[in-house]
């Protein structure tokens, strides 16, 4: 609801060198205090004057943030690596794929410049109502200004609603749950790791947030295991402009092949709840069986047996249900 | 005439400015002392100021004035104002803050008290015409143009029209009650009933807004009783006057500069709604105010194109010949000044498709939604993409290729159109689809239509577009210097289509010139520029080539003179080249161009341009007055005769590739072939064309607004939820041809280019994409992949045919 826009409000800007002082800060400015990684979301919020913190921590200079590094057991990338470097990581691209390709779908390449691998998964959700500074559950209000009969919801989601209909709109998410990857999170009582899957929740968990991050904490790494590291890959992504759009739906898989039958898959969508979507039912359709095209639409059919579309968004239960098909068949191919 | 220059690739004068940064465009500008502002939008659909309360915000340090309605000169109830009591759209403007820097106007705008009283509003004009539906307005709910007493000019009126429920019985057909205005030609009903096959569709297109990629900022300043104004405009003298009203200003007391201009696609034509913001600010300041407007701001300041509702009936008799058109539309006007696109609707449509019996209507009903303005062939890209689909619908069920089925219905040279059957100066339609044909192999072409690998799909679309394409009775003004270089007065705005100098071309060519010894001048009305045509209704090229060729013949005339009077015997003894002018029989009997410029200021009077002709507009007068005894002058008016009215066709072809598992749609090829007179500039033409084209394309695929009916406010307010088409969603090479036959009415021969490629590459896709679904028609835009998902799947849509704003 428009009053002053495209105008940031003034902050106190902390450029800190370690991780260790990132997380000082922002234990010591607590509410009043944003993380800043790429800023591809933040100034967006800060911008529209939606969201006005005190103080912002760049953590653009913290050296560990950056980079990909071997590990005994894959590979390590840092939160703040940039998406294009994600892209075009000879190793990533090499062993994997899917998260390269991901991160090279993601808006336009100036964006990928800019944006880091951490805010990609980071980013809060994108229900224009909630961004426009509407206030709804997610804001702290008392009602969902998507869920009406007469609301845009073309783009919200056909799983995982609670009370919020917004969805995760991350590119590289549906990719890293696909792999199994594990997330590094540093806040002031040290650091811990989480699964992939674990790390990002819905709304019925915490209404207010899009992952575990607690206030203070901050998501320094990912981490790719060996384990999947060459299996096969499909990840597609259907959006409404081929550049500078979040999915109507995305679909990534991994999947193992041994004798002709899928020994290991891990099929997830997103863009379709509040959280990238593993699909297991799908999944036990393939585990152990050839991918025939029969397996492939059983599949399909599956992972949408629960859809429950708002008024606008019945078209995404068929693309889910095409793109699971797609992904197992092209994955085994 | 000669062609040295006309149909030829040259570098435009502002090449390397453009490519090295140098060029300024609005916000570029800076002046000392210059403060800044901003504004407070709306944020209510409708609602009324109750009070403001500027107390705290004006003790602010480094804040220096507010403007509010009651700062602004007189004005009518019907005209937008830069700020205003009564808000008619979510995100126009209440005030504006001036200050030493944004940031401190923001903060200062957040701490004014201001009390807005909600009113009702209206965002879908259907339901404003139901009785019991809100009205836009306080005093109405559409707008008609009346004459109100006998003599006098058509008056802008609001009323209030409700149409009956029964008339809404049919949720699937246009509710139709008694129009605005209409016209008829020929015999609706025998024409109906001389066709062999009817449709009768339910029609909707978006609304979409203009979105040029620089937004309308602009800076003023005052110096010794004058304003300085750098806006960012299509057009330069006009403008002057037409925003004279606006800031209270005679036009002679305003320099307005304008160099470049980073597009406008009609929302920029003679002014922009926010320059009374740092004009008056600046006045009440006295300091130069800068106002720069952003993306967001751009989506309510600037204009938009209006929506249909619309119901059209079409017969073909067997033969392929479109015998009978109805056509009824409602349009969504926005909440101010009545717009054109209903009643361009049915010219165009008379005139690309001949109908030999047509009726149009049109009701124009306000909403609470952002301003309207021409856009690119405004009310023409609307209905073109409304109508081809169906002459593929008729070209299937008859058995007629889709080309052929254009070149039945298409205009020529000797056609009528229109309500009042009027000619054209010519029309070679036939002629270009014929080209087209070849440049797209069609024959090949069309062996994709709905051929399947996969599941990917190819479509094949054609289309026919047209749109009006030149004016006349412009002045054109240039000064030979005795330097040898001559100086050529372009009033052409600079919008990125390099008109501005294409046209300067045309004196070039007269004068037998080199082009590097021509220096245009352009974009600066202090630089004395004479009177030119709006940048708009793509008259440029046609009127001020005219203009160009009048002044420079004269100017040629007066070199014949000059010659005459010194070296003896009659001017038409005398003729030009290698930049003298010299004896037919003796070439030696001559004079340089620059010794001419040298005796002309000698001679003065009519040759150095102390007098000029009558005829030429006040605003030339003045610009040659300051030219004058600067050298040789050629300053006239375009006086060349003209019958008929100048439109220029492109006819567009698209193929796509549809992926039946996602609805997702790919440009795969691109081709557009235009018939628009002498070709000036084949490089620029075919940005023309391409660009045009991939705007209509974003309008075929996804380019749109989206409002909430509930609270009346839109979420597609910058480029990323707005999504004009990106790189990736046209294909990487296109083509472009042209027919190149000159207009016979005007010694240049060339026409206008810039608005019928829109409509032919909306139309040729949204035609594409009814190929590949093996005609399904979804008669409405935009399409996309929710929709054609839905069909594939046989979903019901979650539109309905009328759901505007989704």
């Amino acid at each position: 609801m428009a009053t002053i826009r495209d105008m940031i409000p003034e902050f106190e800007l902390f450029q800190p060198q370690g991780l260790d002082d990132a997380v000082t800060l922002l234990e010591r400015y607590g509410e009043d205090a944003w993380p800043l990684a790429g800023g591809l979301d933040s100034f967006d919020w800060f911008k529209d004057r939606v969201k006005r913190p005190r103080a912002v921590i760049d953590l653009g200079a913290i050296e560990a943030l950056h980079g990909v590094r071997s590990t005994g057991d894959g590979l390590e990338i840092g939160a703040l690596t940039p998406l294009s470097e994600v892209a075009d990581n000879a190793e990533i691209r090499d062993k994997y794929g899917i998260l390269a390709q991901a991160a090279g779908l993601v808006a336009t390449p100036q964006i990928r410049n800019q944006g880091t691998l951490g805010g990609n998964l980071c980013q809060d959700t994108r229900c224009w109502y909630y961004r426009g500074g509407w206030p709804c559950y997610r804001a702290g209000g008392n009602i969902c200004y998507a869920d009406t009969p007469e609301s845009m919801n073309r783009e919200h989601c056909v799983f995982g609603a609670s009370r919020c209909v917004a969805v995760n709109p991350s590119d590289t998410a549906p990719a890293l749950l696909a792999l199994d990857a594990e997330m590094v999170l540093q806040g002031p009582g040290g650091q811990r790791t989480v699964a992939a899957e674990d790390f990002f929740i819905g709304p019925a968990v915490d209404i207010t947030r899009m992952t575990v991050l607690r206030p203070g904490e901050l998501l320094a790494a990912i981490r790719l295991p060996a384990s999947w590291a060459g299996a096969s890959f499909y990840f597609e992504k259907v959006r409404d402009r081929q550049s500078w759009d979040f999915a109507l739906v995305s679909v990534a898989t991994t999947m193992k092949i041994e004798g002709g039958s899928v020994s290991d898959i891990r099929l997830v969508a997103n863009s379709v709840a509040p959280y990238p979507m593993r699909l297991r039912e799908a999944e036990s359709q393939v585990r152990g069986s050839a991918v025939t095209e029969a397996v492939a639409q059983a599949a399909g059919d599956v992972a949408v047996v629960d859809a429950k579309p708002l008024h606008q968004n019945g078209f995404k239960v068929p693309l889910m249900r095409n793109l699971v098909r797609r992904a197992l068949t092209e994955a085994a191919a | 005439m000669a062609r040295t220059y006309h149909g030829t690739d040259y570098t435009p004068p502002d090449l390397i400015a453009k490519v090295t940064g140098k060029a300024r465009y609005a916000e570029d500008w800076r002046a000392e002392g210059m403060i800044f502002a901003k504004c407070l939008l709306s944020p209510m659909p409708h609602c009324r100021v109750r009070s403001i309360d500027a107390s705290e915000a004006l003790a602010m340090d480094g804040v220096h004035a507010i403007l509010t309605e009651e700062d602004l000169p007189e004005h009518g109830p019907m005209q937008e104002t830069c700020v205003t009591n009564e808000p008619l759209f979510e995100g126009q403007a209440i005030l504006a803050v001036a200050a030493d820097s944004e940031t401190l106007c923001a903060d200062a705008i957040e701490k004014i008290k201001v009390d807005l009283e909600p009113l009702p509003f209206a965002l879908d004009p259907l339901q404003s015409l139901r009785e019991g539906g809100s009205n836009a307005r306080t005093d109405g709910n559409s707008i008609v143009r009346e004459v109100l007493e006998e003599g006098g000019r058509p008056q802008m009126l609001v009323k209030e029209t409700k149409w009956s429920d029964d008339l809404f019985a049919d949720a699937d057909r246009l509710p139709m009650g008694d129009p605005h205005a209409e016209w008829t030609f020929g015999d609706l009903d025998a024409g109906f009933e001389a066709a062999d096959v009817v449709y009768d569709v339910a029609m909707y297109h978006q609304n979409v807004t203009h979105h040029p990629l620089e937004p309308r900022s602009c800076m003023a300043y005052w110096q010794n009783g004058k304003v300085y104004v750098h806006p960012s405009v299509q057009s330069i003298p006009i403008t002057a006057g037409s925003i004279a009203g606006s800031i209270g200003v005679a036009p002679t007391d305003i320099v307005l500069i304008c160099e470049y201009c980073g597009g406008g696609f009609g929302s920029k034509i003679a002014g922009t709604v926010n320059i009374p913001v740092s004009v008056l600010l600046s006045k009440m300041t006295s300091r130069p105010v800068m106002h720069r407007i952003t993306r967001y701001e751009e989506n309510y300041m600037g204009r938009a194109r209006p929506g249909f509702q619309a119901q059209i009936k079409v017969g073909f008799r067997k033969d392929g010949r479109l015998v009978a058109l109805d056509l009824y539309v409602v349009q969504d006007n926005g909440p101010y000044g009545i717009q054109s696109d209903m009643g361009s609707a049915g010219t165009v449509a008379s005139l690309s498709y001949q109908p030999e019996n047509m009726r149009w209507r049109g009701v124009s009903v306000l909403t609470n939604t952002p301003p309207r303005s021409a856009q690119r062939a405004p009310g023409g890209s609307q209905v073109t993409t409304l109508i081809e689909p169906l002459l593929d619908r008729a070209a299937e069920e008859l058995g007629i290729d889709r080309f052929e089925m254009r070149k039945i219905n298409a205009p020529d040279s000797d056609s009528k159109f229109n309500a009042n059957q009027g000619g054209l100066t010519c029309a070679y339609v036939r002629e270009a689809i014929d080209k087209a044909k070849e440049l797209v192999d069609w024959d090949n072409a069309k062996a994709l239509s709905r051929k399947r690998e996969g599941s990917k799909v190819t479509g094949v679309g054609v289309a026919v577009s047209s749109y009006t394409a030149g004016n006349f009775g412009f002045d054109g003004l240039m000064v030979m210097k005795p330097s040898g270089t001559l100086t050529i007065h372009s009033g052409v705005g600079n919008l990125g289509t390099h008109s501005y100098s294409d046209v300067s071309r045309t004196a070039a060519e007269v004068l037998d010139m080199p082009w590097e010894n021509c220096e245009v001048i352009w974009g600066n009305t202090a630089k004395h520029l004479p009177w030119t045509c709006v940048q708009a209704g793509s008259m440029t090229t046609h009127s001020m080539t005219r203009a160009a060729h009048a002044a420079a013949t004269q100017l040629k005339e007066k070199l014949q003179q000059i010659a005459a009077k010194d070296l003896g015997g009659s001017p038409s003894d005398y003729t030009i080249g290698g930049e003298r002018v010299y004896h037919r029989s003796n070439r030696s009997r001559g004079m340089t161009y620059g010794k001419a410029a040298d005796r002309a200021i000698a001679l003065g009077g009519v040759f150095d341009g102390h007098e000029v002709a009558e005829d030429i507009n006040p605003v030339t007068k003045a610009s040659a007055a300051g030219r004058a005894g600067q050298g040789l002058m050629g300053a006239a008016r375009d006086n060349y005769e003209r019958a008929g009215s100048v439109y220029s066709f492109v006819i567009g072809y698209a193929a796509i590739e549809l992926d039946t598992d996602t609805g997702d749609v790919q440009v795969i090829d691109y081709a557009a072939v235009t018939d628009c007179g002498t070709v000036m500039n084949p490089r620029s033409l075919a940005a023309q064309l391409h660009g045009g084209g991939v705007q209509g394309m974003g309008m075929a695929l996804g380019q749109k607004w989206t409002f909430d009916p509930q609270w009346g406010v839109p979420f597609t307010h910058r480029f990323y939820s707005a999504r004009p088409p990106s790189i990736l969603d046209v294909p990487s090479v296109m083509k472009a041809g042209w027919v190149d036959e000159p207009d016979p009415h005007s010694p240049v021969g060339a026409k206008g280019i810039g608005e019928p490629p829109v409509g032919a590459g909306e139309a040729a896709v949204v035609c594409a994409i009814r190929d590949a679904l093996g005609g399904h028609d979804f008669n409405r835009t935009p399409v996309q992949p929710d929709m054609i998902l839905n069909v594939i799947e046989g979903r019901p849509d979650h539109y309905r045919p009328f759901t505007t704003h989704t």
